[in-house]
């Protein structure tokens, strides 16, 4: 097990290597000079070499990328084009609204997933299954924004529960985590039900049905179990895509987050938080892939010897 | 249903009927694939034929009309500009089909053919394009497809190229893993010791194999990207406003929520119902070409 953990770690680091290349990249990759396009089009030459300079865009590129490397391992990543600030400081005060944003999204999509995939497997074939399923397919194909935007209309402007967005108290987070949630609970009761389904046949659920074991363990003792192991892989990916689901709800609500700020500046062109962003989101997902991995290697020992 | 599970495949490879009509027989009895398969049909004589249907012109205001609900005049009422919604909403249509068409097409020709280079040649060439394929995975589309939008500027047609290239590492795994399979083959080894050239060995006997479940993903992979566009114009990086793009009609009517809903209701409906289209066609498709996926 150690030694899969430690070749696992180590092979992520090409791939940190590769994303950090490409991210410095991302602004020689940009049309025309950026250091112009920053400072705007009429502004004199001085200034530019000024933003040149600010940008680290200045000597050779491997100079350059080296420049941007070691900062970034400092976590310096310049300053903001658009609030002046260092982008770390502004990064550091989105991160936890989307932390906890996705957390709880998260927490209700699992127990919403895995029920209704259990009760749509366990009654197959039955209206519960049909209910359960048409709910699925909907939820996978469902625009969140859109359904932002009907639950503020309910909730926010006819019936004035709940606020229509902003960030501070439990009910500012009931409508953006219920919008995230939903795509992820779809996938979730589609996966648990076919996972479930797969085991439930399976000889020794048939053996333990066929001893007499009462239906009630059957259920929840020999199928739920075996078939929680893929699902636990499931939700760790689903945890990497919330993240990137928090894009557009967090633009709905107006959710001081990550993700808005990302939009945000791709709309202003803040170059410098744009690539730290793309660089912060990348390595968390490496991580949490990781993360998954490694859970499954540890169940599935098959797994850790190939 | 037990028995059925190992059953199909023996008794597609014994029959004599030809695999295209094995698939059409098994497809026909998919009803919901089929009735999602006609409205989209539908959809596209819509999205064609759009300016001689729709009743007024999707950009013309009218100020004497403006944020009206639903009318005998206005199928689907009026925008804050007395646009008219439905007008609007056909003529998004053509956005929409056309951003989900080219951007699977152009991320599924990429990914094929990648998938197919890798798996046959092996080796370096192979490792690397699959790591890269693993990265792209990796990412949620949305945010491959901003990254895209960074590089090249927000409008529609950068959405296309953006939203391509979460499609690529999908149909790469694809090809390569028919690729794999059929590479071993008989009448492989006969094309090479014939001295066949590699590319025409690619086309010809290894690229028609990977393509039922290309055919099967790229159904899928459209609802997915139609979504993915509608969300980029709704976040302000893909169409841009006077466009009647679904998506950026969602943005244009957001605040008008609770005064007049048909302007975000409408446009909402059209995604929805064209996403679940394309999600339900693709579990149909699926189904019908692999029983052994099956869900039920």
């Amino acid at each position: 097990m150690l030694e899969y953990l430690v070749k696992r770690l180590l092979g992520i680091i090409p791939v940190i290597f590769a994303i950090s290349v490409v991210v410095f990249a991302f602004v020689h990759l940009l049309p025309g000079d950026p250091a112009r396009l920053v400072a705007g089009m009429d502004a004199s030459l001085e200034d530019v070499a000024a933003v040149r300079k600010s940008l680290g865009l200045e000597g050779p590129l491997w100079q350059q990328y080296l420049h941007f490397a070691c900062n970034a391992l400092t976590g310096d990543f310049g300053i903001s084009l658009k609030t002046r600030r260092p982008v770390i400081t502004e990064i550091g005060e989105r991160l936890m609204p989307t932390v906890w944003l996705t957390v709880f999204a998260m927490i209700w999509a699992t127990i919403f997933g895995l029920l209704i995939g259990v009760l749509s497997a366990v009654k197959r074939g039955r209206w519960q299954d049909y209910g359960g399923m048409i709910v699925a397919v909907s939820g996978i194909s469902f625009p969140s924004f859109w359904l932002g935007l009907l639950l503020i209309d309910l909730f926010s402007v006819r019936l004035g529960w709940l606020p229509t967005g902003g960030y501070g108290t439990w009910a500012h987070f009931v409508m953006p985590s219920f919008t995230l949630g939903l795509g992820v609970a779809a996938v979730m009761a589609r996966f648990t039900r076919s996972a479930f389904v797969e085991i439930a046949r399976e000889d020794y659920v048939r053996t333990a049905r066929a001893k007499g074991v009462p239906e009630k363990f059957v259920i929840w003792k020999h199928t739920l179990r075996n078939a929680l192991v893929p699902v636990i892989t499931m939700t760790g990916l689903q945890f990497g895509f919330l993240l990137g689901g928090s894009i557009v709800v967090e633009t709905v609500f107006s959710w001081p987050g990550l993700g808005r700020l990302l939009v945000d500046s791709v709309s202003y062109r803040d170059y410098p938080v744009i690539q730290a962003e793309i660089l912060l989101f990348s390595i968390e997902f490496i991580l949490i892939n990781l993360m998954v991995d490694v859970l499954y290697a540890f169940a599935n020992p098959e797994i850790r010897y190939k | 249903m037990s028995t059925a599970t190992s059953a199909p495949a023996i008794v597609v490879a014994s029959d004599m009927r030809t695999p295209l009509g094995e698939f059409w027989r098994r497809f026909r009895r998919q009803k919901v694939a089929l009735v999602a398969g006609a409205f989209l049909l539908a959809l596209l004589l819509v999205a064609i034929f759009a300016p001689w249907i729709a009743p007024y012109d999707p950009a013309t205001p009218d100020y004497m009309a403006i944020l009206q609900g639903p009318t005998a005049a206005h199928w689907a009422g009026t925008d804050a500009y007395g646009r008219d919604v439905f007008s609007r909403i056909l003529f998004g249509a053509r956005i929409s089909l056309a951003v989900g068409f080219l951007s699977v097409s152009l991320g599924g020709l990429v990914g094929v053919s990648l998938g197919v280079i890798s798996g046959y040649y092996g080796g370096l060439i192979d490792s690397l394009i699959m790591r890269v394929c693993d990265v792209l995975l990796a990412f949620p589309g949305i945010l491959l497809a901003i990254g895209v939008i960074a590089i090249l500027g927000p409008g529609i047609d950068n959405v296309i190229y953006a939203v391509a290239v979460f499609s690529v590492p999908i149909f790469a795994r694809l090809a390569r893993g028919s690729t794999l399979s059929l590479k071993r083959a008989v009448y492989v080894d006969a094309a090479r010791a014939i001295g066949v050239k590699d590319r025409v060995i690619m086309m010809r006997h290894l690229l028609p194999g990977a393509l039922p479940n290309v055919i099967v993903y790229f159904s899928m992979r459209i609802g997915t990207s139609i979504l993915t566009a509608a969300s980029l114009s709704f976040i302000g990086l893909g169409a841009q406003p006077p466009s009647p793009e679904w998506g950026a009609m969602l943005a244009d009517g957001r605040s008008y929520i609770g005064v007049a809903d048909n302007v975000t209701l409408f446009p909402g409906i059209a995604i929805f119902v064209t996403v679940l289209a394309f999600n339900l066609l693709g579990d149909g498709l699926r189904d019908a070409l692999d029983p052994k996926l099956r869900m039920a």
